[in-house]
């Protein structure tokens, strides 16, 4: 769906994607919402919901349970559409084209996706990484040797397994299940890369490593990453979204400032651990 | 007062419970005894005509004699042949159910229709294939004929077994390869569907062992009373274990000679079923432990 001469080829850097952006639409936000609902059936999940993702740094989204954060996040990248009756108005743009037009297939290539439980493939390690290269077409040995490598890197992942590539997947701990996870969607060589509470069901050490792959990517690309984890956000994120119940966007800025001085009251209560 | 009216109720609600353990106890024994009782019988009857040459040797002398060679390989084309003609179809209709079909009235009729074929005797699917297979396509008793109607008998118990296989695999493994970008199709062939194979090729030894016990569809579509040589091409009759059993018991004129061939041969389809059901079991248990999703 990115034009061809456009904005984000794969292969673009971020100060490529940057650049673009600022000529073209005269914006730093690599995804913009306007006035986005979603509803599952007749149940309003999120509610006129507008932000602009800054294509820096990584941008966190809060808030209690039920708030709708995670279909907010899963907006971006389509995954929401899965389930039967849904429904979205409004509209999100992706490097300033309509999101919801798009095909999914297409939208799915350029935003990547971390879920909540690690959920590699009964599958080696290699055949993890290299399932997305592979469903883009690419059946070079070489090629896919060199990406699956370069993902593990990336993900802080390849010292632990550059000698069991062959091993199956589901033998890693969470941890590195996680890191695989994420090393499976830097291979296809995303512009975004959406986290869906990516350490919910991890120990802390395993959590600390995650944070630390995540803040090293974020120099490459754009992160997107919801949590419940309050410490987290403020270790993690440059900008923080609050969602509070009924899906409405209650606070959205700087880390620092949204945290410092929230204007909201509720937004307040819901940050100093009062309720959700 | 109190204290004794309190253990009046524990002591009733005692007695009931050991009522209760013991009539479930008997059930079970019963259950047993019965199983116990017909294995009993086959073995004391057939035992004596279980032999390598039982198994090797065609049978002779209108059947009083030999073996039971051509039933065995007649038995086993018919069932290979329903499984090939069976397997695609169900493996398909599967996929659709439980991965392409978005609910609603019609998958609703769809399943339920698939479950009451299951449930359709199977004297009435020999009807059917004697009426549509032999005498409207013009296939004759056949092997074809036969095969095509064990097809459409196992077709609904695979397509069960198949779509529960699908649904097991965890919706998580969809949304990774649908989130890298991957088609539905791609997902279901790549992750999806290997994901399954393991409860599939369960539901194909169960099908299987339904296909390779039937009489009544096999009957009139398929079986020869005797063959004295083994089926050559598609369109010849087969003899088959169960058919087999079936007219030495009834049509031949020296039933009350050949009483242990025909608990032999009993003997040797139970057999059969049983270490093809086990070893359905064994695998489905292996692969339990193997994956940990």
């Amino acid at each position: 769906m990115v034009g061809q001469e456009g904005a984000a080829g794969t292969a673009r850097s971020l100060d490529a994607t940057r650049e673009w952006l600022e000529r073209n639409l005269h914006s730093t936000s690599i995804i913009e919402t306007e006035r986005f609902s979603f509803f599952y059936g007749k149940e309003q999940a999120l509610r006129d919901v507008s932000l602009g993702i800054p294509i820096d740094g990584v941008t966190a989204i809060m808030g209690p349970s039920g708030c709708g954060k995670s279909t907010l996040l899963r907006a971006f990248n389509r995954m929401n559409e899965l389930y039967p009756n849904t429904r979205a108005e409004g509209a999100i743009r992706f490097l300033g084209q309509d999101l919801l037009k798009a095909d999914a297939v297409a939208v799915r290539r350029h935003i990547g996706m971390v879920f909540q439980r690690p959920n590699p493939f009964p599958k080696s390690i290699f055949d993890n990484v290299a399932y997305g290269p592979r469903v883009h077409g690419n059946r070079n040995r070489a090629e896919l040797r060199d990406i699956v490598e370069e993902s593990l890197r990336r993900a802080s992942l390849w010292d632990e397994v550059k000698d069991n590539l062959k091993k199956s997947a589901l033998s890693l701990s969470g941890g590195q299940q996680q890191r695989l996870c994420i090393a499976r969607a830097l291979a296809v060589r995303p512009t975004v890369l959406l986290m869906d509470e990516p350490c919910s069901a991890l120990d802390p050490k395993a959590t600390d490593r995650i944070e630390t792959t995540t803040r090293e990517l974020a120099q490459e690309l754009t992160v997107v990453i919801v949590t419940h984890n309050l410490q987290q956000a403020g270790r993690l994120s440059d900008h923080v979204a609050v969602l509070l119940a009924d899906g409405v966007l209650a606070e959205y800025g700087s880390t620092r400032a949204v945290f410092a001085s929230p204007s909201n009251e509720q937004v307040a209560d819901y940050l100093s651990g009062r309720f959700g | 007062m109190m204290a004794q009216a309190t253990t009046e109720g524990q002591r009733r609600k005692r007695a009931a419970q050991r009522i209760a353990f013991t009539v479930l106890t008997l059930s079970t024994v019963s259950a047993f005894l019965a199983l116990g009782a017909i294995l009993y019988s086959m073995i004391a009857n057939g035992a004596s005509a279980l032999s390598w040459h039982f198994l090797v040797e065609f049978p002779r002398k209108m059947m009083t004699e030999g073996g039971i060679y051509p039933a065995l390989v007649g038995s086993f084309y018919l069932t290979v042949g329903a499984v090939l003609l069976s397997l695609p179809f169900a493996v398909a209709s599967a996929i659709w159910l439980s991965e392409y079909s978005r609910g609603g009235l019609w998958v609703r009729v769809i399943r339920v229709g698939v479950n009451s074929l299951a449930g359709v005797p199977s004297i009435v699917f020999g009807m059917l294939g004697l009426t549509l297979f032999v005498k409207v396509l013009g296939l004759g008793v056949s092997l074809l004929a036969g095969a095509l109607t064990l097809a459409l008998l196992i077709l609904p118990i695979l397509i069960r077994a198949g779509e529960e296989a699908l649904q097991a695999v965890p919706m998580s493994f969809r949304e990774g390869a649908l989130a890298l970008g991957a088609t539905k199709w791609h997902a279901v062939r790549t992750v999806v569907l290997p994901s399954a194979i393991p409860g599939i090729l369960t539901g194909l030894i169960l099908g299987v062992s339904r296909a390779i016990g039937e009489t009544a569809p096999i009957m009139f579509t398929a079986a020869a009373f005797y063959m004295s040589r083994l089926p050559e091409t598609l369109s010849d009759k087969v003899m088959a274990l169960p058919y087999h059993i079936f007219v030495m018991a009834t049509e031949s004129p020296n039933y009350f000679r050949t009483r242990n061939l025909q608990f032999g041969a009993a003997l040797v389809l139970l057999g059969m079923v049983m270490v093809m059901n086990l070893g359905a079991v064994m695998w489905r248990a292996r692969v339990r432990r193997r994956k940990q999703w």
